[in-house]
């Protein structure tokens, strides 16, 4: 079924967003959300076992205003629904040496990629490195496909991201931390607790220890990434991941890591299993 | 609008080099608690200079701080605890110590320290996300930490 179709129907059925809302207050508000009046999104789950400091993990979604949260409520609404749809046009569009497209060898997407998102970043046992799924889509890309790799944080590769990414909402992240990544993820740790920077701070002092918090204008999240790709109403675009902890490594007055290097894919694994047991949510909606 | 993440961004602005009759960062002395007993130059401090640094653009203390005297200003984070009274709480010397380099005496503490230029991990030029091109200028001249204690001194109760 087409997202458009997915659409109308949720429009009948509901006709409107789903918001059940409680006055703010510093923390992570009380709405609920449901996609398309269809996807029940876990937007605040209890702390998987490896964290030490939090006991409830919430959603970015969870810190953001009223006006902002209603947009993901409905595809109709959410400007990452476009991204989404041109990536629908790019999977079954051929590309390179091999004559094939993404559909040629995965079918329809919105069977054959369920369930993948969740599981990202994991380990790939013939590569022996953990991959995260823009790895993975440039690997088909590349050696699939015999096409030209598509630049890490590039429009292409974020709606791509943003395509696979929504036929999994709803379900809870989910990636491994132990056995042939467990290196990787502590490294991914050590950068989460590393104060960077002429600003001497690190992703916990804003995400783990004033999450709730303002910070000048800013309401701070836990800094999960289920929502990611996020579109932000501030640069009107599709982010991806790494480009987000770019911008918050530069935020520190330090110098950043690059989009797919090695230790942002091991932050990302790291930040991901933070939130293990909340929905995939992507492509969400953040100020 | 550009890919700014944080109003707190472009907050804190280079400040210039230190002068005559300056004590530079690497010469500051603390005592056992974190307090700088004499003042890093010899010109006092002017709170109302020291009031303009509290804002973004160069301190940008309220990211953090909230400051009823400065509630024409908008939003004042929640980070820190608040300032109103600081001068009631702490001496003149207490105070030049948190702002120079508040770890001294709140080890672990959040607060940036304004007059370090050394012993950082991967340093970047401003907010660029680019590595260091030299030694860098600390976040507020001494004259501006002179200036915002005394504009702190002003905050009574
Ligand atoms: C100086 C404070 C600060 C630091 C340090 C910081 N961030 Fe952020 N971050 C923010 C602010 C402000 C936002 C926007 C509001 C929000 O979602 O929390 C944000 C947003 C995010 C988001 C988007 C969340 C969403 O739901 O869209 C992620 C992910 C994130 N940060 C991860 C990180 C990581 C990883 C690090 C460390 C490498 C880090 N941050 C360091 C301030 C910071
Ligand atoms: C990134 C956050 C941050 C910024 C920016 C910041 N502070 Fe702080 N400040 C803190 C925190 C957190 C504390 C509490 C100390 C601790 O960690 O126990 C503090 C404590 C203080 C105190 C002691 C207050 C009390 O009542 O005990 C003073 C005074 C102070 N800050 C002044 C300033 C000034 C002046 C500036 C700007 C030049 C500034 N701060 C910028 C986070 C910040």
């Amino acid at each position: 079924m087409s997202v458009v179709v997915k659409r109308v129907t949720a429009m009948l059925a509901l006709g409107g967003a789903v918001l059940a809302s409680a006055p703010a207050f510093a923390d992570a508000d009380e709405d609920n959300l449901v996609i398309n009046g269809d996807i029940a999104i876990v937007t605040e789950a209890k702390a998987p076992a490896h964290m030490e400091y939090v006991d409830t993990i919430y959603s970015g979604w969870r810190f953001r205003s009223d006006e902002t949260q209603v947009m993901q409520a409905d595809d109709f609404d959410n400007p990452g629904m476009i991204g989404v749809e041109n990536a629908m046009e790019k999977w079954a569009a051929v590309d390179g040496s091999e004559g094939k497209s993404c559909a040629s060898c995965h079918g329809d997407a919105e069977e054959s990629m369920v369930g993948v998102r969740p599981v990202y970043p994991k380990w790939n046992e013939e590569a022996q490195e953990v991959r995260t799924l823009e790895m993975q889509v440039n690997d088909c890309r590349e050696n699939r496909m015999g096409a030209e790799k598509w630049g890490y944080t590039s429009g292409s590769m974020v709606d791509m991201v943003a395509l696979i990414t929504s036929v999994s909402r709803g379900m809870p992240v989910s990636v491994a931390i132990d056995g042939p990544v467990a290196e990787t993820w502590e490294q991914g740790k050590e950068l989460y607790y590393s104060r960077t920077g002429q600003l001497e701070l690190s992703c916990a002092n804003c995400h783990e220890d004033n999450y709730g918090n303002m910070i000048r204008a800013d309401h701070l999240s836990q800094g999960q990434i289920n929502g990611f790709p996020v579109y932000r109403l501030k640069n009107t675009k599709l982010n991806g991941v790494h480009a987000r902890f770019k911008g918050c490594v530069r935020d520190t007055m330090a110098e950043t890591y690059s989009p797919g290097s090695a230790e942002f894919v091991a932050l990302e694994l790291y930040v991901a299993s933070r939130g293990n047991g909340l929905s995939v949510e992507g492509p969400s909606v953040r100020n | 609008m550009k890919v700014l993440a944080l109003t707190f961004v472009g907050g804190f602005v280079a400040a210039g080099l230190a002068g005559a009759g300056t004590v530079a960062p690497g010469d500051v002395v603390f005592d056992d608690y974190g307090a700088i007993a004499e003042p890093l130059t010899t010109t006092p401090g002017d709170p109302e200079k020291g009031r303009a640094v509290m804002n973004k653009g160069s301190g940008n203390c309220i990211a953090c701080h909230q400051v009823t005297d400065l509630s024409e200003l908008a939003f004042h984070g929640e980070i820190g605890p608040s300032l109103d009274g600081v001068a009631d709480r702490w001496t003149e010397a207490d105070l030049r110590g948190i702002v120079a380099n508040a770890k001294m005496m709140f080890p672990g503490t959040m607060m940036p320290a304004f007059y370090k230029v050394e012993g950082f991990t991967r340093p970047g030029d401003g907010y660029t996300g680019k590595a260091a091109k030299g030694p860098l200028e600390p976040l507020l001249t001494a004259q501006q930490i002179e200036d915002v204690v005394a504009y702190l001194l002003t905050l009574q109760e």
